[in-house]
């Protein structure tokens, strides 16, 4: 069978998986729509948590930006796992004790007040949709390259079963499709990671592996990546660029960001008791660890491979460098996407492709008659191709690709039913019309999320220009503003609805402001994106840190001046903080 | 005790423990895996430098230790101070 039918057949097989689960799991009422029915198993919700949580960027960017960032990888790599520590200890087995179906009806709550909820919805609608974009970008890159349809088929297919799955079947019918696309996905991340660490080290498990000797020599891995890309004039793979502080607040930002996405936070609510809530947690955290732990290892291997199958021989050497008509099918058929770029700078009909911003060894390059990097790699397809590159069978291919779509869809109907909740809940009968009947606000549910689908469809067609830039936005504003008032609103009884507000705005503000100073967006940026012009040194990634801090110092400095929170509020934080 | 009085016990019996848990949680993550990153580089561990080990593996497995610790103390906790669910 060819590569191509039998990578339908895979996808095929998943598709008819998710849309048989759909069915058998339809929502009867906005508790099933909303929050599963509070029914979920905590093994169940921490596979569905995994699979909401990660995404097109976790599968197929993550491991590629760390091959190439080595070090300075590690903030994603800590950043969104330390995030579940947060959410585990600080807020979801009271949020679960809440009860009630939606963060931003937590907000209003607690804060009395239906701007603070609305401030809330705001928030969360932007975070998602920034999000939605890009797992439709996902989408649209493994239909392009592994079923050779158009990116507009492709996504109207994958629309259309999230479609099915999200209006049917809603939380319900989310969180049973999560589980099944999170056992596709791991395993199409995990057989091709086995597969590598075996050719490269001999050994079987990614993570030993990674710190193991390569094989047929006495070097160990990172010993000989380190040296193999410093040959090349590039950072050594273990000691990263970033500054330290830089590196501090990225992390940070992202761990508090990841505690405070409404779509992960939503899923502590489907399970039946606080204690379920903490277990399931730390099941999430298992399954999200096994492909975050898994990531580094293949990165460091698919760096080695890329790197040493471009520059086969001694660097400087006249035939060192891979000659261009020898190049390998992989190599063609992603050029093919455009995603892999060579520019014969220097005529020689051979690739060179080394770090030609390194001022050090200007002189030394030029010696060899180079005239600059030839290659450009995108960072989204070293999963990708990672199984062409190490030549695995041909079902492991269309596996990953079908553990692609798996990530992205998950995710990206995890978005779309914290969207459609946020519009159908919190705003039409949480503000505009109070005495909405059950059946009527399941309609307006089921609607918004058909709108919120054909919304996301639209901007995986067109992608703003700026989704790569935004993904920036949804973990600064993330940690900026939702995360500090649900947390102030679980540990401090005095905290007001005057201090969440004005902590709520003053980091959104802060953070969008400092973002949009950098990387522009709507309009050109403001100042060049470099250090010398920073706050402190820290990039546009890493000031949602620094807009949390904000929002915690000026929400604690308004609420001590204004008037206490109203007693049925005091009861409702003392009610939420035991489990009975 | 009075219910009262339970509670508040057993609330700041949680406060310990969650501000334990965090000291660790920073410590292995932005403590070893960042501020003292290039000290421990100068460990070797296996195949690994000790700090980038922290930041790459080790801080992820310690990210799941505390989250199982923290639930099954918390079940502990809860029975004792009788707050728990049936």
């Amino acid at each position: 069978m060819s590569l191509q039918a039998l990578t339908y057949l895979v996808v095929g097989a998943s598709f008819a998986l998710y849309i048989g689960i759909a069915i058998w799991s339809k929502a009867q009422n906005t508790g099933d729509f909303y929050v599963a029915g509070k029914g979920v198993h905590p093994i169940a919700n921490g596979m569905a948590t995994a699979a909401d949580w990660m995404s097109a960027a976790s599968f197929l960017s993550m491991a590629g930006l760390i091959a190439f960032l080595g070090y300075d990888g590690s903030v994603y790599l800590m950043g969104w796992t330390g995030g579940y520590v947060l959410l585990a200890l600080l807020l979801a087995p009271y949020l679960r004790k809440f009860g009630k179906y939606t963060i931003p009806e937590f907000i209003g709550e607690r804060y009395y007040s239906n701007t603070a909820r609305i401030v809330a919805v705001i928030c969360l609608i932007f975070i998602s949709f920034t999000y939605v974009a890009g797992q439709m970008r996902g989408v649209g890159i493994v239909f392009s390259r592994f079923l050779n349809v158009d990116i507009g088929t492709g996504l109207t297919v994958g629309m259309t079963i999230v479609f099915f799955y999200a209006v049917l079947g809603g939380m319900k019918g989310i969180t049973y499709t999560q589980v099944a696309q999170y056992c596709v996905l791991i395993f199409a991340y995990t057989v091709p990671a086995v597969f590598i660490s075996l050719q490269v080290t001999g050994i079987a498990v990614p993570q030993i592996a990674f710190g193991s000797e390569i094989s047929g020599g006495s070097t160990y891995l990172l010993e000989k990546l380190d040296q193999v890309v410093t040959d090349l004039g590039f950072a050594a793979y273990t000691s990263g660029t970033k500054s330290r502080i830089d590196v501090f607040c990225i992390t940070a930002a992202l761990m508090a960001g990841t505690a405070g996405l409404p779509h992960v936070l939503v899923r502590f609510f489907t399970v039946p008791k606080v204690r379920d809530a903490r277990a399931s947690a730390g099941w999430a955290l298992l399954f999200i660890a096994i492909l975050y732990t898994t990531a580094p290892a293949v990165a460091s291997m698919a760096r080695l491979n890329l790197t040493q199958t471009i520059q086969p021989g001694p660097v400087g050497a006249a035939t060192g460098n891979l000659a261009y008509d020898e190049r390998p099918q992989w190599f063609r058929n992603w050029e093919a996407t455009g995603l892999l770029r060579f520019e014969d700078r220097n005529g020689d009909g051979r690739i060179q492709y080394y770090d030609d911003s390194n001022d050090d060894r200007r002189v030394q390059f030029e010696g060899y008659g180079w005239k600059g990097n030839e290659l450009e790699v995108d960072n989204d397809i070293i999963v990708l191709a990672n199984p062409e590159i190490a030549n695995l069978p041909d079902w492991v291919i269309a596996l990953v690709a079908a553990g692609g779509i798996a990530a992205a869809l998950s995710t990206a109907a995890g978005l779309l039913l914290v969207i459609s909740a946020a519009i159908s809940h919190d705003i039409l009968k949480g503000v505009l019309m109070p005495h909405i009947s059950e059946r009527r606000e399941l309609l307006a549910g089921r609607i918004a999320a058909g709108v919120a689908i054909v919304v996301a469809g639209y901007l995986g067609y067109n992608p703003p220009g700026f989704v790569a830039q935004v993904v920036a936005f949804a973990f600064g504003l993330a940690a900026a503003s939702l995360f500090p008032v649900i947390l102030l609103g679980i540990f401090s009884v005095r905290m007001n609805k005057e201090g969440a507000i004005a902590g709520m705005l003053a980091g959104l503000i802060f953070t969008l402001g400092y973002i949009l100073t950098f990387k522009g967006v709507f309009f050109p940026p403001l100042l060049d994106n470099t250090p010398d012009h920073w706050l402190f040194g820290i990039s546009p990634e890493g000031i949602g840190f620094v807009g949390m801090l904000l929002n915690f110092g000026v929400a604690f400095s308004v609420s001590r001046v204004t008037a206490p929170p109203p007693v049925e509020v005091t009861q409702l934080v003392e009610r939420i903080r035991v489990p009975r | 005790m009075s219910r009262q009085g339970d509670v508040r016990a057993y609330w700041r019996a949680n406060l310990r423990l969650v501000g334990l848990c965090l000291a660790v949680w920073f410590l292995f993550s932005f403590g070893f895996g960042i501020l003292l990153v290039e000290p421990l580089n100068r460990i070797q561990f296996g195949g690994f430098k000790l700090g980038f080990w922290f930041a790459q593996q080790g801080s992820i497995y310690i990210f799941l230790l505390l989250v199982v610790i923290y639930a099954w103390a918390m079940a502990r906790l809860d029975r004792r101070y009788g707050v728990e669910e049936d």
